[in-house]
């Protein structure tokens, strides 16, 4: 990396700078609600269906209904091909990704049904739950279903003893080492509702990394409110 | 519902107002995940299909030391229909697969033996991994047309070594022979229809697929669902596969460059 100050990312981005972002709703059919998000070249789409029946019965909760996300990382996704179906990291981020958007869901007018969140992840390049989240909160509110607010969700961290947003792979794979730390962020609710780290980074860097990662998330719910607005004409959403 | 296209068939009508022998319009878009060999998104009507091509470095079949290898999977991913619930491949899925799988396979879509790059050690082995978005019936020929469109977009990434650098793709395509094309047809009551939709491919007594190549040749054939056909209907279905055949083909030949 190159000692200057305006560029110290291989990408040439400033530190608190988001890749390049575009999202779309309504990209499936048969889902009550859908959604696209791409940021950078990583790429998540998610559909939503319900609230429907719940099964298996013993999940079915007698006073709140039940937010199920399900994140598979697509076999092709990534350079050497990963092995189809649920494996354990995304069988954890599938519980990660319910955590973060559970509490954001009206959901207790929805008792012993399940709103089931499918998440697919076509191209990776770091950020993945995140922008998995991101699609979701999207699809959540493209399917009608009542929220307390949208959710942004975003990675930062540190390359080396740089504080920086959302990183790519190769800003993961940092020689010096990378921290990552995932987090999303409800500004309406004023809760971060998921929030992972890995790696090493001091108290302070990551205050800040904190403070970078809930203003990027404010961004992104900014722009997820603007496309829905834009395909529901404000209409639906007031 | 059953009943209903029986009726409207006796009128030579189907639900979504096509005659017996039209199929959807059939989309491709290629390249739909970099990090894929090669990719595809494709659309059958509503039906929508991606598949992915990744390739990796391994040693061949014992019966097979100069030739590379292929594996299609294909699940019932749950984001594509209300109806599919997870869990370990159906019966159904595996047939899916398989049927996918025996249409490129048999047709010699692929020069295996172009993909060996030392005999008896090291070989291509080509995963086409097949992921549903939206089901709206004809699943196979959905799955086979984006199987297709992402061998046809794939290009061989550089080794080095026994190592691929993945990322690194070279300009060199796969070598491909010919492009087998598959058609599905159901019958529903008396009535045989190709492309089926959603509601007439649940409801179908027997489904057939019939994959072809060249002038004359099938290459595959499945028959799935528990009704049957008789022997003319099932000649009938061949005939009338090759005369449906140029409409998939018409969307495949942009990404065939110069190629027949």
């Amino acid at each position: 990396m190159t000692k200057t100050n305006k560029s110290l990312r291989p990408d040439g981005r400033k530190e608190d700078e988001m890749r390049k972002i575009s999202m779309e709703v309504g990209v499936i059919p048969n889902a009550n609600g859908s959604a696209k998000f791409k940021i950078g070249k990583t790429i998540a789409i998610a559909g939503v269906y319900g609230p429907r029946e719940l099964h298996p019965r013993r999940l079915r909760l007698a006073d709140t209904g039940l937010l199920r996300c399900n994140y598979d990382l697509m076999s092709f996704s990534v350079s050497d091909r990963k092995r189809p179906g649920p494996g354990r990291r995304d069988k954890e981020l599938s519980l990660v990704s319910s955590n973060a958007l559970t509490s954001v869901v009206f959901l207790d007018k929805y008792d012993m049904q399940v709103i089931d969140v499918f998440i697919q992840i076509p191209q990776a390049d770091a950020g993945t739950r995140c922008a998995g989240i991101c699609a979701a909160s999207l699809a959540l509110a493209d399917a009608g279903i009542p929220m307390r607010g949208m959710a942004g969700s975003i990675s930062v961290g540190a390359i080396g003893k740089t504080v920086v947003v959302d990183l790519t792979k190769e800003e993961e794979d940092w020689a010096e080492g990378a921290t990552d730390v995932p987090l999303t962020y409800c500004p309406k609710t004023g809760t971060i509702t998921h929030l992972q780290l890995d790696g090493e980074i001091t108290k302070k860097d990551l205050f800040k990394a904190i403070d970078m990662g809930v203003k990027s998330a404010e961004e992104l719910v900014e722009m997820q409110e603007k496309v829905l607005k834009e395909k529901y004409d404000g209409g639906a959403l007031k | 519902m059953k009943q209903y296209i029986e009726k409207i068939g006796k009128e030579g009508l189907r639900i979504d107002g096509r005659g017996f022998d039209d199929f959807r319009e059939v989309k491709i878009e290629t390249g739909v995940s970099k990090k894929a060999e090669g990719s595809a998104m494709i659309s059958i009507g509503n039906t929508r299909v991606m598949a992915g091509v990744k390739m990796e470095l391994g040693e061949p079949y014992s019966d097979s030391p100069d030739e590379g290898s292929l594996m299609v999977t294909f699940e019932e991913a749950q984001i594509a229909s209300p109806d599919w619930e997870g869990g370990p491949p159906s019966l159904e899925a595996i047939e899916i697969a398989r049927t996918v799988d025996r249409g490129i396979r048999e047709s010699h879509m692929v020069d295996f033996k172009k993909l060996c790059v030392k005999k008896g050690e090291l070989v291509w082995k080509v995963f086409i991994d097949i992921y549903p978005f939206n089901y709206d019936g004809n699943i196979i020929d959905a799955c086979s047309i984006a199987a297709i469109a992402a061998l046809l977009d794939a290009k061989v990434p550089k080794i080095k070594g026994d190592k691929v650098l993945y990322g690194e793709l070279t300009k060199e395509k796969l070598p491909v022979i010919k492009v087998p094309i598959t058609t599905t047809f159901v019958k529903v009551g008396d009535f045989i229809m190709v492309d089926p939709s959603l509601k007439e491919e649940v409801l179908m007594d027997a489904r057939l697929s019939v994959s072809t190549s060249g002038k004359d040749k099938i290459n595959a054939m499945q028959k799935s669902g528990s009704g049957g056909f008789t022997p003319d209907e099932v000649k009938a279905m061949i005939d009338k596969s090759f005369k449906i055949r140029p409409a998939i083909e018409e969307a495949l030949k942009p990404l065939q460059g110069g190629k027949k």
